[in-house]
């Protein structure tokens, strides 16, 4: 267990590596000056051109600014945003809360209603149920989220059909203005409180994050829907629970305890993948929601032209994927004794 | 004895097989039809669109659709904030999401292919290496990639078809390389490497037309997956720009009208889930027909 921990945080390694190698050639790939840009058009006299490249540490040779590039990363730091002038890192660990808290409810949205669905559909294999929750799941996967997430404010917010019970969900941000809170972990569902007015702030706060986060987790919750019917299915099959049934066990409880169990492994698998799809997700939901996240701060960035940003970006988001990714294998091993045999024994 | 040709003629053949299997599946069915009537559409925009899809027409803004009251015969589905028809936007809008859908399906089979086989079938240090690199790639959320892309190419439709393609390169080599292995192991290819095949009749000749039924599946997802990432492009500003009638990118404009005229905000989006659904259905039925683990 500690060695194939070892062996994949090495592998943890090589992909840094790798992810720096896109980060650093992206930058240089650029068409354009970066030094121009950086000192803006008017600012470029020959002196301060070979000063900026020089701060920059452009005048050295790609090897050794690569070199720098890595030493600087693994110091924390990424160099500052063209735009705000501020470190690369403060800003993404700024946002960053807003959309882990985004994705972790979105998430937990999928699997409270995913879950559900796929264990309903496998039970009642071939039935009414299966074939309206199975086709539910199928047009979730295929929706366009950033068309989805305009329709949910439509209707959920703006209320053109005049529902009753609804309307009451904000259009964008994260918490009404009038709430003032403290940034202390900047996940606000934490942060609310050490503020006064708690309650009225919690309360406010997951009004606001409800419609982003259904958006955000509607492609997830279909690819759990259908990942949890077919691996419940597969096991249903198996001579075990044949032989649990034998036993008068209710059908509850060997779907719950005998069953689920076993058919836990390909789900989490798909939850962890999730991820990357829930940032995927954040990207286009931030934009819509005005979420104060990453994803928006990145697409700005892509706007404006902010090539520290995009480079530090992408490579604080896809260290982020592949540590969870990591967090997943890891899960497996603790969910699966089988697999952890199997890998104390070979190794 | 019995005779091997009897027995031939007796088994179905594989497309018989598939057809029988396909033809069962009611969803890969109506995947299939979704896709001939868009595919269609997009054949036939010029004759279909009442009106060309970028005239402006002057004073009729916001014409609401036939269901509403104010609506016009000349405008069917409404005019949008510029005055343009929007049955005739959303017609040419087919015609570009199915060309974008298939430009970045055969460029990224066809990169992805030909990268699968040969880190499948040379092996060693190539695939070790090839195989990274796709690691990184697929570490990455298939956006951000193609947001990358579009940043280093600039916006426009071609650059986001090109960033599209090459974010769906590494499924296709993971695919290919992975069946390359199985395939390279069987008696067939083994025998014809003892007559001295070449490794390039190997791969082509011999191996590809075996690892196909993945490949197909594979391209049916990639296509879906295509048009729903060049809309997000074109609605974050990054894809095709106005006044190309693309559908993600006339989501971009409506977005300021939706409280007063919902449906140029509806009406594209609904194209896109139809379109996206039935390349899903189409996807969904070519597997459990193609997959021999599947059958029961």
């Amino acid at each position: 267990m500690i060695r194939y921990s070892l062996k994949k945080l090495a592998l943890l390694a090589i992909t840094f590596l790798g992810l720096s190698i896109v980060a650093f050639s992206l930058i240089r790939m650029v068409p354009g000056d970066p030094v121009l840009m950086m000192l803006g058009e008017r600012g470029a006299s020959p002196e301060s051109y070979a000063e900026m490249k020089a701060t920059l540490g452009l005048d050295q040779p790609y090897i050794k600014q690569f070199g720098l590039f890595i030493w600087h990363a693994v110091h924390g730091d990424l160099g500052n945003s063209i735009v705000s002038n501020q470190s690369v890192v403060r800003e993404f660990f700024d946002r960053f809360p807003a959309t882990l808290e985004l994705s972790v409810v979105a998430l937990l949205f999928a699997m409270m209603v995913g879950l559900p669905l796929g264990i309903i559909a496998a039970i009642k294999r071939n039935t009414f149920f299966d074939y309206a929750f199975m086709g539910v799941s199928l047009v979730g996967y295929s929706m366009p989220i950033f068309w989805w997430g305009l329709i949910l404010i439509l209707v959920a917010s703006v209320n053109v059909f005049d529902l009753p019970f609804f309307g009451w969900t904000p259009v964008s941000g994260r918490i009404s203005p009038m709430f003032e809170i403290d940034s202390v972990t900047g996940f606000l569902f934490i942060d609310v409180w050490f503020s006064k007015d708690s309650w009225a702030a919690f309360w406010d706060a997951l009004k606001h994050v409800l419609l982003p986060a259904i958006a955000m987790g509607t492609i997830p919750l279909a690819v759990i829907a259908r990942m949890t019917r077919s691996s419940l299915l597969e096991v249903l099959g198996e001579d075990y629970i044949r032989t649990a049934k034998a036993k008068g066990l209710s059908t509850r409880r060997v779907i719950m305890v005998h069953a689920l169990r076993n058919a836990m492994i390909p789900i989490v698998t798909v939850i962890g993948l999730s991820f990357g799809m829930v940032i995927k997700g954040a990207i286009l939901t931030e934009t819509i929601f005005s979420w104060p996240g990453i994803g928006r701060w990145l697409v700005n960035s892509v706007t404006s032209l902010d090539y520290p940003v995009i480079q530090g970006g992408v490579l604080l988001i896809g260290m982020a994927i592949v540590v969870v990714n990591l967090i997943v294998d890891l899960a497996y091993l603790w969910i699966d004794p089988k697999l952890r045999d199997a890998h104390d024994r070979s190794k | 004895m019995i005779d091997q040709n009897e027995l031939n003629a007796q088994m179905p053949t594989g497309f018989q097989d598939f057809w029988h299997s396909f033809r069962q599946n009611k969803g890969a069915l109506i995947g299939t039809w979704i896709i001939l009537i868009f595919i269609l559409i997009a054949m036939l925009a010029s004759l279909l669109a009442p009106h060309d899809p970028t005239k402006i027409f002057e004073g009729k803004y916001l014409v609401p659709p036939f269901w509403q009251d104010g609506s016009s015969s000349e405008f069917i589905l409404g005019t949008d904030d510029l005055g343009r028809d929007l049955l005739s936007r959303l017609i040419y809008g087919a015609r570009i999401s199915v060309g974008v859908g298939f430009l970045v399906t055969v460029f990224s089979l066809i990169a992805g292919t030909l990268i699968g086989l040969l880190a499948g079938y040379r092996g060693g240090r190539t695939d070790t290496i090839i195989m990274r690199v796709m690691d990184i790639l697929m570490a990455l959320p298939s956006i951000l990639l193609a947001i990358v892309v579009v940043a280093i190419l600039g916006t426009g439709l071609f650059n986001a078809v090109v960033a599209v393609s090459i974010i769906k390169i590494p499924s296709f080599v993971r695919l290919v390389r992975a069946s390359v292995i199985v395939e390279k192991q069987k008696d067939y290819v083994v025998a014809s490497k003892t007559f001295g095949a070449s490794g390039f009749r190997q791969a082509f000749i011999n191996i590809f037309p075996n690892i196909l039924a993945p490949l197909i599946v594979q391209s049916t997802l990639a296509f879906s997956d295509g048009i729903l990432d060049i809309a997000a492009l074109g609605f974050l500003g990054l894809g095709a720009q106005p006044p190309l009638p693309e559908w993600g990118t006339m989501l971009v404009s409506a977005k300021n009208f939706f409280q007063s005229a919902s449906y140029i905000v509806t009406l594209p989006g609904v194209c896109i889930l139809i379109v996206v659904l039935g390349f899903n259905l189409l996807g969904d039925g070519l597997r459990d027909a193609l997959d021999p683990r599947l059958k029961k």
